[in-house]
């Protein structure tokens, strides 16, 4: 066990690695600059700016600055936000995002699991088919018509909720049942096809056999097996989803992480494009290992190498 | 419950007819399948797949899931009248008075849940024992089956074992609460030689240790003629011969009981003797035809057997046929046939 989180991590370090390296270079080999779009700006301070921020430099030093710093944990001061480091801005806007996408994840496992579970045992049924075309319409729909969708109702038509910020939990609801609404759907028609799948089993035969229940049977026998792959697209997901929707963030005018990776990337923002990216790499990287061992933890049969 | 049935009558099914309802029409799974067992009576029921063998085992559980529906015909176990039984009465029956082992045992365990798990489960559901007792009760139940060191087993996963211990530890399973019945569907068809020899004598050991009934669910004429006391041969979803071992060997008296004897290798054959099949293939049970279902396939087939369905022919107790060829014989008054 400690072998394999021991290299886990070797492996985690790599990968942040590359895709630090892809950034970087993508970065700089798209057009424009962080001191370009501001016109009122002379040739000398625009000169002055670049010298400052080290922009003046070779590409190849650039990057090998940037690598040595942030080995060392600095990851540098945003170039537009002035007098603020990348690291303050992720920790301030990450705990925002990170509470809007938890609570929409918890709702989507909630709601996601148990729907899947019905949809399963009540195959060719009337609910059967109700509940595939909601995870349909959920998977198609983008969010951006959802979110426009519950404003209008909701906010606008019959002024239940508030539409901006977030100051109480009523601010919550329309930003998390607008990003929950896709993980939901995904994990009802995973959750329902996986567990088609275990109802067929033999072992779910012999435990009919032996007089357990359906509830017993289905909750103990069944749901444990069909949940893998529920699990496996859980721990991306949550990744992306605590690190913040850029379409629901603007919308809903949060101030979260989503936002802020977006918005760098348009003001060429570069120190905080490569913080936000890495990261959002780091995250997913940390939660595929918690993946891994969760899948462990299930699936005894599965040996962790 | 009836009280007035006879103590040692364990399973009396009469008239069975039990279809199932598929997209492409009615499978007439069991057509009129009458079955006796006393209780510590094993009884063999052979025949090809699909022929209905398994389908009247799991009608004595109400395992006949949801296409399957019961038609006519009375079903007595240990008691109970089974087709008036709701699910929540059959439970209580299910792996307690009536268990069943089935044909692989590679995939008829859980495999996120220990063996110990598994076991215990079962015990828990039907007794009133305390988690430490069903465990202890566990341990006994593998040495029963003769797993050594049963404390270590129980905590094992199924992928862990053998496949022959798999299927030691399914008996074990059934046997957690001493059934009246032990259903065995095929209980040796996916294992080695050697391991179907030690598995069938476990199984008779624990008939006699325990002295429970089964019914051997088989398709191995050769596990029948080595356990069974009665015998029945099963063809598209009737009872075509039913007697005792000896009848059913040594006095077949249906043509396709004759048949499958005859397909049965030899030890004395001259060496390059072929193997002796039955020609034909087995009827299409959405469209059976009108009269017997052997019909087509039989050497012997007369005009009448492909018109009418050929009533009972007892030969003695419980030695009996369905076939038009043993009732002109019996109507002549000779045995021409012995």
């Amino acid at each position: 066990m400690l072998k394999y989180i021991a290299k886990r991590i070797g492996l985690a370090i790599i990968t942040i690695w590359v895709v630090a390296t892809i950034t970087f270079f993508l970065m700089n080999m798209v057009p424009g600059g962080p001191f370009l779009s501001e016109k009122a700006i002379s040739p000398q301070a625009q000169a002055a700016l670049e010298a400052k921020y080290g922009l003046d430099k070779p590409l190849f030093e650039q990057y090998i600055t940037y690598l040595t710093d942030a080995v060392h944990g600095d990851f540098g001061d945003s170039l537009k936000q002035r007098g603020r480091t990348v690291m303050s801005i992720i920790k301030t806007k990450f705990p925002v995002s990170a509470r809007v996408g938890g609570i929409s994840v918890l709702v989507a496992l909630c709601l996601g699991i148990p729907l899947g579970c019905i949809a399963a045992i009540r195959r060719g049924k009337f609910i059967d088919s109700f509940i595939s075309v909601v995870a349909t319409c959920g998977i198609a729909v983008p969010s951006f018509v959802i979110c426009t969708v519950l404003m209008y109702f909701f906010g606008v038509k019959l002024k239940l909720l508030p539409t901006l910020g977030l100051t109480s939990w009523k601010h919550y609801i329309m930003p998390v049942i607008a990003l929950a609404f896709y993980p939901t759907a995904y994990i009802m028609r995973l959750t329902r096809s996986s567990m088609l799948d275990v109802l067929g089993q033999d072992y779910m035969r012999t435990a009919r056999a032996k007089g357990l229940s359906q509830v017993v049977s289905i909750f103990k026998h069944a749901l444990r097996n069909a949940i893998l792959p529920v699990i496996t697209y859980v721990g991306p997901m949550l990744a992306y989803t605590l690190s913040g929707s850029f379409v629901v963030e603007k919308i809903f005018t949060i101030p979260g992480l989503g936002g802020e990776f977006i918005g760098s990337i348009t003001s060429r923002d570069y120190t905080v494009i490569m913080g936000t990216t890495i990261f959002l790499a780091t995250l997913i990287v940390v939660m595929n290992v918690i993946v891994d061992i969760v899948y462990k933890i299930v699936d005894p049969r599965i040996k962790l190498k | 419950m009836a009280e007035g049935q006879n103590v040692r009558k364990l399973v009396d099914i009469k008239n069975e007819r039990l279809s199932f309802f598929t997209p492409a029409g009615e499978v007439k799974a069991l057509n009129d399948v009458s079955i006796m067992l006393d209780e510590g009576e094993v009884l063999g029921i052979v025949g090809e797949s699909g022929s209905g063998k398994s389908v009247t085992a799991y009608s004595l559980m109400g395992l006949t899931a949801h296409p399957g529906k019961l038609l006519d015909g009375t079903l007595w176990f240990n008691g109970h009248q089974i087709e008036t039984m709701t699910e929540k009465e059959m439970r209580k029956i299910r792996g307690n008075e009536v268990s069943i082992i089935f044909q692989d045992p590679m995939t008829s365990l859980n495999p996120v849940y220990t063996i110990g798990n598994q076991i215990e489960e079962v015990i828990l559901l039907h007794t009133d024992k305390k988690r430490k007792e069903a465990h202890e009760r566990a341990k006994e139940l593998l040495e029963l089956v003769g797993i050594n060191e049963p404390e270590k087993r129980l905590k094992q996963y199924p992928h862990e074992l053998s496949g022959g211990m798999r299927q030691r530890v399914m008996i074990a399973i059934a046997l957690a609460c001493e059934p009246k019945l032990l259903i065995a569907d095929e209980p040796t068809t996916a294992l080695d030689v050697t391991i179907q020899a030690q598995i069938l004598e476990l199984m008779m050991k624990l008939k006699e240790k325990l002295g429970m009934a089964i019914i051997m669910i088989t398709h191995d004429l050769g596990v029948v003629a080595s356990m069974c006391e009665k015998i029945a041969v099963m063809y598209a979803g009737k009872i075509v011969e039913y007697g005792t071992a000896e009848d059913i060997f040594y006095h077949p008296k249906h043509q396709y009981t004759k048949g499958l004897i005859r397909s049965i290798p030899r030890l004395d054959t001259k060496e390059h003797e072929r193997l002796v099949p039955i020609e034909g293939t087995p009827v299409d049970m959405l469209n059976p035809p009108k009269g017997c279902p052997f019909a087509p396939r039989c050497e012997e087939c007369m005009k009448i057997c492909l018109r009418e369905m050929p009533p009972v022919t007892n030969f003695g107790d419980a030695h009996y046929t369905q076939c038009w060829l043993n009732q002109k014989e019996e109507m002549e008054g000779g045995t021409a046939n012995e």
